[in-house]
């Protein structure tokens, strides 16, 4: 708390901070990973498979930036191209049909922008995800664990429940490209990332996330087994909700409707 | 001979045998240049054209310029005129500027959404105006579109889009983003009623919106030329440092990479759409 918001992106994007894969590890039990999108290729950028969850079966899907250069290298930073969002839609598709509950672990400084990214449509994949992911048939939880890189993050996103750990950020864009457009001026990064209001305090306020989890001292294995009983009872009130895909629809329709002037 | 007239060039022709010369032009005619074959045209012969340049240029068009080359007269009733964002990010110089742009445009948003008969065939139809910050989308787009494929929804009509946007509104911050996942649920929405949603990107469409309605439509058209991408171009050059390919992110680029179904020059769109509205329609 009482960090400027750069300092917080600054920590959002440290090495040192776990990665989706730390998570799995740590929280569910016998994680399987499933490679490929069946289309093009197998994205490094983004893991998915099934685990178990207190003892049920659940679909795991992560951002991956990796820990150490080569890690790094290989998983592309964590930026995905269009086969790893169509990787995780694939999986989402198979969760809902054998009824597994899906949690994915977002860190991304954004949907990789490349050329063949773009030859392969970044766009559309990520377009397919939103639609697709808006009526899932069952309980989807996205937890923000570093970057939240913009329609990068999104495209994990459309969840009934979205939470932030507590230096994670979540922003429209990188306070580097804000200040470059405002500005022409990247450096000015600083009094960008203050003002697009990207901390998760701010999502919260603005009603954009439901959950903040603490990053408080409190040792590893206490941090990740207070995030596992989180998961397991939210899973389990989501899973008796007969109205899930209503509430998802209303929990993004109204985002942005109160500040629109409809005199 | 002063030394400045040494320097001038010896004939009027640019490089490439342009002529630099000024084109001889009636007295109070106005013109345009064309961007892309750089002679003037006659702002009368390019409205008769629908603002396409006789070497097959595609000029951007404000919203209403484009509705009304497009409807049966008369028939376009507009809806959710009222809507338009505050500023709720408090945002520093966004109030001043979105108050600059309406004054400037006439417009409230960058988004013009109503109820329209193409060829007799009535649907729901939006259209993004790039005068109005590049058709960026905001929470009033976002609430403009979703609340067009909702009354679509309930009147069970096809809804036609033309999209044109620099992508999400930074100055709203994550309410922009957001937008995103609110238009695509209620395309899902609105395609899951088993209705018809046609798309015509047009120059430029990219960012958030390519990454969200714009790609969603069962039928997805573009005008000749229009770049049509998720990241810009300039990005994509600085973080690969590599050279483009030739045509990239252009309509014909993205047609040949299978993400469109087939680019229409304006002056056939209002023929094609409103046959495809008879075909859907069972007429």
């Amino acid at each position: 708390m009482g960090l400027i918001p750069y300092n917080r992106v600054k920590l959002a994007r440290d090495s040192e901070r776990p990665t989706g894969l730390d998570y799995i590890r740590h929280i569910f039990k016998g994680f399987m990973e499933f490679h490929g999108d069946r289309r093009f290729a197998d994205d490094h950028a983004v893991v998915g498979g099934i685990a178990r969850l207190g003892g049920s079966p659940v679909t795991v899907i992560a951002i991956e930036k990796g820990h150490t250069a080569k890690e790094r290298a290989y998983r592309n930073f964590g930026a995905a191209h269009p086969e790893g969002y169509r990787k995780a839609l694939r999986l989402m598709k198979q969760a809902e049909k054998f009824g597994r509950p899906i949690v994915c672990f977002i860190d991304t400084s954004g949907a990789y922008c490349g050329i063949g990214a773009e030859e392969r449509g970044q766009g559309q994949a990520i377009a397919e995800n939103l639609m697709e992911m808006s009526t899932l048939c069952v309980p989807v939880i996205s937890i923000l664990i570093g970057e939240g890189g913009s329609g990068g993050a999104l495209g994990l996103a459309v969840s009934d429940r979205v939470w932030m750990l507590q230096n994670a950020v979540y922003s429209v864009i990188s306070p580097e490209g804000c200040a470059s457009i405002l500005w022409k001026d990247a450096s000015k990064a600083e009094i960008a990332a203050a003002r697009l209001k990207l901390t998760a305090e701010d999502a919260k306020s603005l009603g954009v996330i439901e959950r903040i989890l603490s990053e408080e001292d409190i040792g590893k294995k206490e941090f990740y087994e207070r995030i596992r009983a989180l998961l397991i009872e939210e899973i389990g009130e989501l899973s008796n909700d007969l109205d899930l895909v209503g509430k998802r629809y209303e929990r993004f329709r109204r985002i942005g409707a109160d500040v629109v002037n409809k005199e | 001979m002063a030394l400045i007239n040494f320097l001038k060039p010896k004939n009027q022709l640019e490089e490439g045998g342009r002529t630099a010369a000024l084109v001889q032009r009636d007295e109070g005619e106005p013109e345009k240049k064309c961007p892309n074959c750089h002679k003037d045209i006659p702002l009368s012969r390019l409205w008769a054209n629908r603002l396409v340049c006789p070497c097959g240029y595609h000029f951007r068009m404000k919203a209403r310029q484009r509705i009304k080359m497009l409807v049966d007269k008369d028939s376009f009733r507009e809806l959710f005129a009222e809507m338009k964002a505050g500023n709720p990010l408090n945002f520093p110089g966004y109030k001043e500027k979105a108050e600059n742009v309406r004054a400037a445009s006439g417009e409230e948003e960058a988004v013009v959404c109503g109820l329209a008969k193409i060829g007799r065939q009535e649907c729901c139809l939006f259209v993004m105006d790039p005068y109005f910050m590049m058709g960026s989308m905001g929470s009033a787009v976002g609430e403009k579109i979703t609340s067009l494929f909702e009354y679509a929804i309930r009147h069970r009509l096809a809804v036609i889009g033309f999209t044109v946007s620099g992508g999400a509104r930074m100055q709203e911050g994550l309410l922009s983003l957001m937008q995103m996942a609110k238009t695509s649920a209620a395309v899902k929405r609105h395609s899951d009623a088993g209705l018809l949603y046609l798309a015509v990107l047009t120059d430029p469409t990219t960012g958030g919106v390519t990454a969200s309605f714009a790609m969603e439509a069962d039928i997805i058209l573009a005008e000749p030329g229009a770049t049509v991408g998720f990241a810009g171009a300039r990005v994509i050059e600085q973080t690969t440092r590599k050279s483009l390919p030739k045509g990239f992110q252009k309509s014909e680029f993205v047609l040949e990479h299978g993400f469109i179904d087939a680019i229409v020059v304006r002056t056939n769109q209002k023929k094609m759409l409103a046959e495809l509205l008879k075909m859907h329609n069972g007429c």
